[in-house]
């Protein structure tokens, strides 16, 4: 069996990885760190009493990825303090996007995650008073080309990431949930329209539901998948906590994804969830956007294709093919084309992908 | 073939001739491993494929199939192993707190000598290597959570005028090939002593600590210093001390608890050795 099947089984069923023979544990670890999940992986263990019950040498690895993560998540929470303290003079809303929204709401899937950055949403007439702030204080702006810099002005959502020297966490200002150009856009106004305290913070989070929909639009739309099985844990982690709690939360979510015209990626999201993890999609929600089956079954195999980890030796050339295909769609699906074309061979000329 | 060093095994994928020797070398006396054995370190060393390849080979380190570093010239493949595998232990093995240091072990009591630019950490710990010293680590101090230190003894990487100074104060020791040019100048490893290795898995309790100035020609003095500056010194020169947070806060605090601290300036490794006996010989 390939590894990447092994990962899947264990983060949905972690007692398979009690007595697993020596080399296919290797297997599961190189794979699991590929795709930066062995502390979360490690909290399921744990959760399920079994992390005990493994060889010292296995347990104390997804020990050592779980302090890891724990550190990951102290600076997010620390560079967060700093903007808010930053930002204090300023009466703007600010919303803690993805990670650092999770940590917030103390949702049970931040354990475990790995936080690289720090994203935050300000409303675009907010932009540049939160930018200029930032600076101020000592944020500073990496160094860009001017084309690189036009890109991020004119047809992103984000400002290009701001860091403060004396720390390692980025901070990206985004203004919108997906770039200017895209062909979907999120409804702004019904977003901001119900975002939330957190009690003792000086940051908002978006609503469960759109919470949910903004991780499903960064995978299934903004995105080639490649080895992003992480997004997928995410997702699969936001659904089993809200629906948990809320019998409502299918149908409130559904109603939300229209309101947006986000249907189409919630449906890859449900099918392929289901599929590679088995969230539990009700049947009757399976399918919000009522999308040709034939495309969406075609759709969904490429993305669960493209999705999981490879192994280092494995030469997958379906998942090679599904992942070209995915980064074609996601450029096409990012910009018009009048605008891509400039910008890919300008890429390629550079020689780095964006 | 999966290689036992201290507490780790390592795979290592390469077919490089000039690092295959290196290793049957310098990790002559090391245990391996049956191949379908657990490997709590992964490293594949290759040679890209590219135009390069044939008037200018270069070697790549991969980690779990992925590529760290930038690629060497394939002549420095050894060192890039070297290096790569500290890197593949200072950023993963969080069970233990890692401090920056050379660790020696003398009648089951540890002496740590962190590491700081001017040192000259690796030379005194080769030194003190051939004058009955077992060789902890040249480079990890591996504090556990009961405080004791574990062995992880590699090869000991000497630079530049370090190398002929260790040839002429220990005969005996073993030098691997020398690499010149390398980002850190000319650098050549000293085998570990057999004892450091027959016995990387006997952990020590940590006695000393000691923070190693080298002074050309000046004499040797060693002074006591404050638990707090040592403390302070201790922590900012761990590899992992901010990512254990308050664990790393109580292993530091710990440490310094049961150790007795010193700056030591010296300038012969002569009177180092004397001095660290003398110390080593008193209860």
């Amino acid at each position: 069996m390939k590894a990447q099947r092994l990962l899947l089984q264990a983060l949905r069923k972690p007692e398979i990885v009690v007595g697993l023979p020596d080399s296919r544990m290797e297997d599961l670890m190189v794979v699991a760190e590929r795709s930066r999940l062995t502390a979360t992986l490690g909290h399921r263990l744990a959760d399920a009493g079994i992390l005990a019950a493994l060889p010292g040498r296995v347990r104390r690895h997804f020990e050592a990825a779980m302090i890891e993560a724990r550190f990951r998540s102290r600076l997010i929470r620390w560079e967060m303090n700093r903007v808010a303290r930053a930002l204090r003079p300023l009466d703007v809303t600010v919303v803690a996007l993805k990670g650092a929204a999770y940590l917030l709401l103390d949702l049970p899937l931040a354990r475990g995650r790995l936080p690289a950055d720090l994203d935050i949403l300000v409303r675009r007439e907010d932009l540049s008073r939160v930018e200029r702030r930032l600076t101020e204080a000592g944020w500073r702006s990496a160094e860009l080309s001017e084309y690189d810099q036009r890109y991020y002005r004119r047809w992103m959502h984000e400002i290009p990431p701001l860091r403060h020297p004396q720390r390692y966490v980025e901070v990206d200002v985004h203004h919108a949930l997906l770039p200017l150009t895209a062909r979907l856009q999120a409804d702004d106004e019904l977003l901001w329209s119900s975002v939330r305290e957190v009690s003792c913070s000086r940051f908002r989070v978006l609503a469960p539901e759109d919470l949910v929909l903004h991780a499903v639009v960064h995978l299934f739309h903004d995105s080639d998948c490649a080895n992003r099985l992480r997004d997928l844990v995410d997702i699969d982690g936001l659904l089993r906590h809200f629906s948990a709690r809320d019998r409502d939360f299918w149908h409130r979510l559904t109603e939300r994804a229209r309101a947006h015209g986000l249907e189409r990626p919630l449906t890859y999201a449900f099918h392929v969830g289901r599929r590679l993890l088995h969230t539990p999609v009700p049947a009757e929600w399976l399918n919000p956007g009522r999308a040709n089956p034939l495309l969406r079954r075609w759709m969904t195999a490429l993305m669960c294709r493209a999705l999981p980890p490879s192994a280092p030796d494995d030469l997958d050339l379906g998942a090679a093919a599904a992942r070209w295909l995915l980064y074609l769609r996601s450029h096409y699906l990012r910009m018009p084309l009048n605008l891509l074309i400039p910008h890919l061979l300008r890429k390629a000329l550079a020689g780095k992908r964006h | 073939m999966v290689l036992g060093v201290g507490p780790f095994q390592v795979r290592i994928r390469a077919r490089i001739a000039a690092l295959t020797g290196f290793l049957s070398r310098m990790y002559r006396d090391f245990p391996l491993h049956p191949p379908d054995s657990f490997a709590d370190v992964r490293v594949r060393l290759y040679r890209p494929r590219s135009w390069r390849r044939y008037f200018q080979p270069q070697v790549c380190f991969e980690r779990d199939g992925k590529r760290i570093f930038h690629p060497f010239p394939l002549s420095h493949a050894p060192p890039l192993f070297e290096w790569g595998l500290n890197w593949c232990i200072a950023t993963r093995a969080h069970q233990y707190l890692m401090l920056h240091a050379a660790v020696l072990e003398r009648g089951g009591r540890a002496l740590i000598l962190p590491a700081t630019p001017g040192s000259g950490k690796s030379t005194l710990c080769a030194a003190l290597m051939h004058r009955g010293w077992r060789l902890l680590s040249d480079e990890f101090g591996l504090v556990r959570e009961d405080s004791r230190l574990d062995p992880l003894p590699r090869p000991i990487p000497l630079k530049n005028e370090s190398i002929g100074v260790i040839r002429a104060f220990a005969p005996e020791a073993e030098l691997g090939p020398e690499f010149p040019k390398t980002r850190k100048g000319t650098v050549a490893h000293v085998k570990p002593t057999g004892a450091s290795v027959r016995r990387m898995e006997e952990s020590a309790v940590p006695a000393w600590i000691v923070f190693p100035r080298f002074q050309r020609d000046a004499r040797a003095v060693l002074e006591p210093v404050p638990a707090s500056y040592a403390f302070l010194r201790l922590a900012y020169n761990a590899f992992n001390y901010e990512v254990l947070g308050a664990e790393g806060f109580r292993r530091v605090g710990r440490l310094i608890h049961r150790c007795r601290h010193f700056n030591f300036s010296y300038g012969r490794l002569e009177d180092a050795v004397e001095i660290f006996d003398s110390l080593a010989s008193a209860s």
